[in-house]
């Protein structure tokens, strides 16, 4: 089934992109793509790996506070809250932040309100940073709720050696419990990785304006100009981005000495 | 210096700027959905009313028509994706297969490689053989895509549940399909329970695929308001994302008692 409906296509995409209209072999819908959108496949790329990072900062943080974390009503609460927008599907989400971070969005009345900014200093965000923080936003609690299960599953008794130890609470975070949960946090931030590159919605609503993502682009290329070939360029540009970390991924499975 | 030195302090206001975060952009939909009025520079909505929730919900709006599409779209998927990860889970957790990794990462791929490439030629290829703009296309290609989640956590399920249960009841003399039923099936429940919720939250949010596989005679939901919101109609936008939350949020609560840290744990292991 998966053959039938993904990997056939996916050959087609992939022969199609070195292929003109009539057939004959040739490299030209690379160059056109990367003529037209050299700026916006960098921009993808930027992007994506900075909501990684951001993602990967945030979920080791709430998962690190859920596991080692004093204060439990302060725990409670923080289980009860990072999760929410996990469930919450990303063209909510976009539409969501389109009027949160607009010029007259909550954000910047609550900043407003609270004293923090001028009316006049309101500005939209609704550019690269919208991206960001929309992807961020709903990619977090997915890493973080497959981190936190890692971290609780952990052998609580090397913890426990270490605060004996005398160990601050950043530095067991930072040496002994995310060295342990690093493949879940590995595999979680490969999934949101590739999930944020295939998202067209988020990009589409928020920042459709030039540099946009290639997801944009490729509807574009279809929609606008029945152009096939560029589009399946584009697409070959965003698999080459997943399959770089695909082969991460599979390189950590072998040292890891093959899965389990 | 540890965090306590300060009390409770730090711990609150970040707390507090955590849920402004994350119900921020929910209150600000909320605030849309009962709009009448509102814009620039005013702070909050200058009439409240639900005019356009009337309209949204009147015979002979499509939006009604579009969440019953989408349900039964998304409910097929779901059936469709257990069909194939019941066994393949099984299998993967259980049997001592050749290219294991191989087979796991296979079903990864969908998600691995970027879906709006993979749609535009799905969406060519349905087109010759006449798949295109029907109901069995988009949940073909929906299925395509749950099927990650499902084979993954289902395959994890399977892997959590104690072998010696399944040992003690083969030495009671249970074949091993009915070992199979009564005792695996059982205690993988869960997991597996909270894979096809994922599915059926996948297939409802799925907007890509039948963005071009649907259009023009399937409107799901999120079309609808993709629509809505493209065209500047906030107010219908925010009121058919909340109809689009009500499931989402409803199964929140439910899956967090199912699915379980150990389960998690063993996610693409």
């Amino acid at each position: 089934m998966v053959a039938l409906f993904f990997l056939y296509p996916l050959g087609y995409s992939a022969v199609s992109a070195f292929q003109d209209r009539g057939g004959a072999w040739t490299l030209a819908n690379f160059a056109k793509a990367f003529e037209l959108y050299r700026m916006d496949i960098l921009f993808t790329l930027a992007i994506v790996l900075l909501s990684s990072l951001l993602v990967a900062l945030l979920s080791v943080a709430i998962g690190g506070y859920l596991t080692l974390g004093g204060n439990r009503v302060a725990v409670t609460l923080l289980r009860w809250l990072y999760r929410w927008p996990l469930f919450i599907p990303f063209i909510v989400a976009s539409q969501m932040m389109r009027s949160f971070l607009a010029k007259n969005g909550l954000m910047n009345n609550a900043l407003i309100g609270a004293g923090i900014i001028e009316p006049l200093q309101a500005a939209s965000l609704l550019d690269w940073r919208g991206v960001v923080v929309t992807f961020v936003w709903k990619q977090t609690p997915f890493v973080a709720l497959m981190v936190a299960g890692a971290m609780a599953s952990l052998d609580r008794s090397t913890i426990e050696a270490a605060r004996d130890l005398g160990a601050g609470r950043l530095r067991i975070l930072a040496e002994i419990v995310v060295p342990q949960v690093r493949p879940t946090l590995v595999v979680g931030l490969i999934l949101s990785f590739v999930t944020m590159l295939s998202v067209m919605s988020v990009p589409m609503m928020i920042n459709p304006n030039s540099p946009t993502m290639i997801t944009v682009d490729m509807a574009y290329r279809i929609n606008a100009h029945g152009d096939y070939g560029v589009a399946n360029a584009l697409g070959f540009v965003s698999y080459a981005m997943a399959g770089l970390v695909g082969w991460i991924y599979l390189r950590h499975g072998v040292r890891q000495g093959g899965g389990r | 210096m540890t965090f306590r030195s300060f009390g409770w302090l730090p711990r609150g206001l970040l707390l507090g700027l955590l849920a402004f975060a994350v119900f921020g952009p929910l209150t600000n939909l909320g605030l849309w959905a009962v709009a009448e009025k509102w814009y620039f520079p005013h702070a909050l909505p200058l009439q409240y009313g639900f005019s356009f929730w009337e309209r949204v919900f009147a015979p002979r709006s499509n939006a009604m028509a579009s969440l019953a599409t989408s349900v039964t779209i998304a409910l097929f998927t779901v059936a469709a994706c257990l069909a194939v990860s019941v066994p393949a889970g099984y299998a993967l957790a259980r049997l001592r297969l050749p290219w294991r990794g191989a087979i796991l990462l296979a079903f990864l791929l969908p998600q691995a490689f970027p879906s709006v490439a993979v749609h535009i030629n799905v969406a060519r290829i349905f087109y010759a053989v006449g798949l295109n703009g029907t109901v069995a296309g988009v949940v073909l290609v929906h299925t395509v895509h749950g099927l990650v989640f499902s084979v993954w956590i289902t395959a994890a399920a399977f892997a959590a549940v104690d072998r010696s249960l399944e040992e003690a009841a083969r030495d009671m003399g249970a074949s091993p399909l009915r070992t199979f039923r009564d005792v695996t099936l059982p205690l993988a429940a869960p997991g597996v329970l909270a894979s096809s919720i994922f599915v059926f939250l996948e297939s409802l949010d799925e907007f890509t695929g039948t963005y071009f596989v649907g259009v023009p005679d399937v409107t799901t939901l999120p079309l609808l308001m993709f629509n809505a919101g493209m065209g500047g109609n906030y107010q219908i936008a925010a009121i058919t994302a909340l109809i689009l939350l009500v499931p989402s949020v409803g199964f929140m609560l439910v899956i967090e008692r199912f699915l379980k840290a150990d389960v998690l744990a063993k996610v693409g292991h």
